[in-house]
């Protein structure tokens, strides 16, 4: 019996485009949860720290989200964490074995980045 | 004859105890994140006072900390998934994973202090 080869070949295609829809919302569950941990997650604690701590606290930052730079990256936040929630609704759904045949999961999986479009762009309104 | 394990291959559950756990760990959050951008729609625009008043009502003070709670569990379950799947050195993944659960019970105890510490 011959010994097996210490390193296998990998292949890793990395291209996003080159993924299904369902593939997208995989990974970008995966980033955006990621993200949220680190760094959304500390950055909240700090703002509700500060912004409960004192009136002057509440005025300095309601002025920094002023800033089109701020607001701009409140819009990513907003992308990240509605994207991780209708992702989230979708495989509470699959575990339940609602829609998981193949055509269903490949429209859910185009629902979800769809609703997280469309609800960051009504948050974009809102910051605006 | 069938091949026996060694091992009981399904261990102490703790794996199914977490894919459950997160899942209703999520629904908590869910609520709440669906019951907050309906208060912040319903009171715009914010001010200091109105922020203020409704971190200072018990019912709320309540929920927040269990949406923090669940937010951490949750995070703890993603975040050793991910570990587990990028990071194969044995050693280096579970010094990660020890920094992960501290900043997680660093930000538990943080949650309560800004709720409750003043």
């Amino acid at each position: 019996m011959s010994a097996a080869p210490k390193t296998r070949p990998k292949y890793y295609d990395l291209n996003l485009a080159h993924l299904p829809p369902p593939g997208l919302v995989s990974i970008f569950h995966r980033i955006s949860g990621a993200l949220l941990f680190f760094p959304a997650l500390p950055i909240a604690l700090y703002i509700l720290h500060t912004t409960l701590g004192s009136a002057e606290g509440y005025a300095r930052w309601a002025a920094f989200f002023d800033r089109p730079a701020v607001k701009i990256i409140v819009i990513l936040a907003a992308w990240g964490y509605a994207h991780h929630f209708f992702a989230g609704i979708r495989y509470l759904l699959l575990d339940l074995h609602i829609g998981i045949d193949k055509p269903a999961a490949g429209t859910s999986a185009i629902a979800v980045l769809v609703l997280g479009l469309v609800s960051t762009a009504a948050i974009a309104w809102c910051v605006w | 004859m069938q091949k026996r394990y060694a091992k009981n291959p399904v261990g102490a559950h703790y794996g199914v105890r977490d894919w459950l756990l997160q899942r209703l760990t999520a629904v908590v959050m869910a609520g709440y994140t669906i019951f907050v951008i309906l208060a912040i729609l319903l009171h715009r625009p914010l001010n200091y006072p109105a922020w203020k008043s409704v971190f200072s009502e018990m019912w709320f003070q309540v929920g927040t900390m269990l949406f923090v709670a669940s937010l951490l569990y949750h995070a703890w379950v993603g975040m050793r998934d991910i570990l587990m799947d990028y990071i194969k050195p044995t050693g280096i993944r579970l010094t990660l994973q020890f920094g992960v659960a501290f900043v997680l019970l660093f930000y538990l105890v943080w949650t309560a202090a800004i709720l409750w510490g003043r």
